[in-house]
């Protein structure tokens, strides 16, 4: 029985390799700043890069990362027309922090909160900061587990690698 | 049974993916393990492990097709490590399932978790990394009619390690955007929720007549207009004897939960003010188990701090009784000015207030005499009723913390905290009363970093907190290399110089190296752990003390 379940696995994830070229975002809603809901399938960019970010209030490394990309985010968009989605996987116990830390931050970033962690299950995401770069049809074709200084560079290395 | 259903989803996903030519959907997951040796340390009391290396590992995959869904979890404790309950053991898959969606209608069977309102009267989640992980097995059903109106309903079994509650759980719940359904342009936007769930358990206990069907239901509002924001909670659980079921200790009494938050916030500032009094709320899967049972969530009214010390003594909801506040303020001083100086200064401050409920009023059933009673109570009993506010009931939890943080220059960044905590370590632990009373601590933290080139940047912190009781004071410092965008590399002692002990007066060192790329990290350390408490979903759990190597692989595909 073993045998029979390793080697399905296995022609499962061979099956994978061969058709997971072009990955796309899953159908999952999130829930809003103004209490409502969005599916995150419907986020939008005109065509240009977007970059998604998982963060909760509670995560230093994420704070990092998005304050460090909050100080030159503007010249990103100038220059490759990114957007950036800061989804917060915060639950009922800091929820209520997510939007007085945003704006107190002054961030101008899309941000949405997944407060039972549906979202973050679906994109297989087990540790924040997790973030993913989505090119002009939607499809994920980056990803970067952590934050340390200096990541950011690597990511706009990546961003412009789709701007045109 | 189980892995009979477990073959039949995965020749399913084998036939759809066969079947399926041109978009043939995709599959995606993430593994994670988790390995650490066990060595004997006497002199901070970890113990070997026979085993030599314990292992826990994970991995799940879901597979997409347009809008129907199917995956499942391989989970393996062999054997778990020794910060986890030992009754996961072995292998297995638990959790399992699939959904589709048509027409606005959402269909899950097998597995989900779910979550009403706030959690007061239901959440089921996961936390693998801690070891929490209720997930339901059953139907879930979720639909939308219009716009704005949103409804569900669910029945199943809740999750503890390897098995299953004997409770059966059922829940629905609405939820209506009036903004949305009524297509309102006012500036305000409201939203109401009603949820309810009742478990069913059969009464099988010949001394006691016990409820079969407990029902716990929850009203919810939001209210927002610009920078204001209004979000309320009250909920009502009724009758539930629960744990061990003794005369004296069955409580038939209802119990309720009430949590209120009102923030503001415009560009650069920011403020958060909240409460909840809790009153005989827990709500478990079984009546007559333990608090791993747990399927609500009374969501813990302190700050979730991250610096070491800061966490070391942590607060967690009482649900038998507790009243609490909280204030949360966000400053960013601007650019250019005195003190923001050229790049700016972010503030943040935090205070928490947990205190038992108190007081009350006592009813005499044979002359429908009402009398006043005085001190602290735990919460609601047959008899007596404790009162809405506490302003002197015994103090359980107080944190005054505030963290300053500035970009100095291009190279330096520094962030500074201040705190004051006061843990009552005899409730909050479930000790005896008058054991260990309250610990007052006094903590400061430098944090700094400094980028030495570009992707090389050194961080440095160092943590001190004073403590009489406890285990009184503590040092940290810990200094972090990382070369950005592959690798770091960190070392930290925590030392408890100020233990009245002299004999655990002891350093715990650790070394770790990490290296990322892309969707995986792998990290290495060795070092000891200290022995403490932590808290997850209300369930707090002690930590044995280890010593070991430790290796930790996240791949997410």
């Amino acid at each position: 029985m073993k045998k029979l379940f390793l080697s399905l696995l296995v022609t499962i994830l061979i099956s994978t390799l061969s058709i997971a070229q072009n990955r796309t975002l899953p159908s999952v809603d999130v829930k809003t700043l103004d209490g409502g809901s969005i599916n995150i399938t419907a986020l939008e960019n005109n065509g240009q890069p977007i970059v998604i970010s998982f963060w909760a209030t509670w995560c230093k490394p994420c704070k990092k990362e998005l304050n460090t990309i909050a100080e030159v985010y503007e010249d990103w968009q100038d220059e490759t027309g990114v957007k950036l989605v800061a989804i917060s996987i915060d639950n009922s116990r800091s929820m209520a922090k997510v939007a007085p830390y945003v704006n107190a931050s002054d961030w101008d970033y899309e941000v949405y909160i997944d407060p039972n962690g549906d979202l973050k299950r679906a994109m297989g995401i087990s540790t924040v900061p997790h973030t993913f770069l989505l090119n002009s049809k939607k499809e994920i074709v980056w990803q970067h587990k952590g934050y340390v200084d200096g990541d950011e560079d690597e990511l706009l290395e990546q961003i412009k690698k789709l701007a045109h | 049974m189980l892995k009979k259903i477990t073959y039949t989803f995965i020749l399913s996903f084998l036939t759809l993916n066969s079947f399926a030519q041109n978009n043939s959907g995709e599959i995606h997951g993430d593994f994670d393990l988790n390995m650490q040796s066990y060595q004997e340390d006497e002199i901070i009391g970890a113990k070997a492990a026979d085993e030599i290396i314990l292992n826990n590992a994970y991995l799940n995959i879901n597979y997409t097709k347009g809008d129907f869904t199917a995956g499942l979890r391989y989970e393996s404790y062999l054997n778990a490590l020794m910060d986890f309950d030992d009754s996961y053991k072995g292998n297995g898959i638990p959790f399992r399932y699939a959904s589709y969606t048509i027409d606005g209608l959402e269909v899950t069977v097998g597995n989900y978790y779910e979550q009403v309102g706030s959690g007061l009267i239901f959440r089921s989640y996961e936390n693998k990394g801690l070891g929490a992980d209720n997930a339901m097995d059953g139907i879930r059903l979720k639909y939308s009619p219009l716009k704005g109106i949103y409804l569900k309903s669910f029945i199943g079994k809740s999750r503890t390690y390897f098995t299953y509650s004997e409770g059966i759980i059922r829940g629905a719940d609405a939820e209506v955007n009036l903004n949305e359904a009524l297509n309102l342009k006012t500036k305000t936007r409201i939203i109401i929720g009603q949820g309810l769930v009742s478990r069913f358990q059969a009464d099988i206990n010949p001394k006691f007549k016990l409820p079969q069907n407990v029902a716990a239901y929850s009203t919810r509002l939001n209210i927002i207009n610009g920078g204001w924001n209004y979000s309320g909670e009250y909920a009502v659980k009724l009758n539930d004897p629960v744990g061990s079921l003794t005369t004296e200790g069955n409580n038939y009494a209802n119990g309720n939960a009430l949590m209120s938050s009102l923030s503001y916030s415009k560009r650069g500032f920011g403020i958060v003010a909240e409460m909840h009094r809790v009153d005989h709320m827990e709500f478990r899967s079984e009546r007559a188990q333990e608090k791993q049972y747990i399927i609500n969530y009374i969501p813990t009214l302190t700050k979730q701090h991250t610096y070491t010390l800061l966490a070391l003594y942590p607060s967690a909801t009482q649900t038998e009784g507790e009243f609490g506040n909280q204030i949360d303020i966000f400053y960013k001083i601007k650019k250019g000015s005195l003190l923001g100086g050229k790049y700016g200064t972010k503030i943040t401050f935090n205070h928490s207030n947990i205190r038992s409920l108190e007081k009350g009023v006592k009813y005499n059933t044979e002359n429908n005499e009402v009398g006043e009673l005085s001190g602290s109570f735990k919460n609601d009993n047959n008899d007596f009723t404790p009162q809405f506010f506490s302003k002197n009931g015994e103090l359980y939890f107080r944190d005054i913390n505030l963290e300053v943080y500035k970009k100095i220059n291009k190279k330096i960044r520094a962030t500074g905290v201040i705190a004051k905590q006061s843990y009552n370590k005899d409730v909050l632990e479930g000790k005896t009363p008058g054991t260990y009373g309250i610990v007052e601590s006094t903590i400061a933290i430098a944090d700094i970093s400094y980028k030495i080139k570009k992707g090389h940047t050194v961080r440095i912190e160092l943590q001190e907190l004073l403590a009489d009781g406890g285990e009184g004071s503590w040092s940290m410092g810990l200094a972090e290399y990382t070369i950005s965008p592959h690798w770091f590399f960190a070392v930290q002692d925590m030392y408890n110089w100020g233990n009245h002990d002299v004999s655990k007066q002891l350093h715990y060192v650790n070394i770790n190296l990490g290296y990322l790329k892309g969707a995986n990290r792998i990290e290495i350390g060795y070092g000891k752990k200290r022995a403490g408490i932590f808290c997850v979903g209300g369930v707090c759990k002690e930590v044995p003390s280890s010593n070991g190597f430790s290796l930790a692989i996240s791949s997410s595909f």
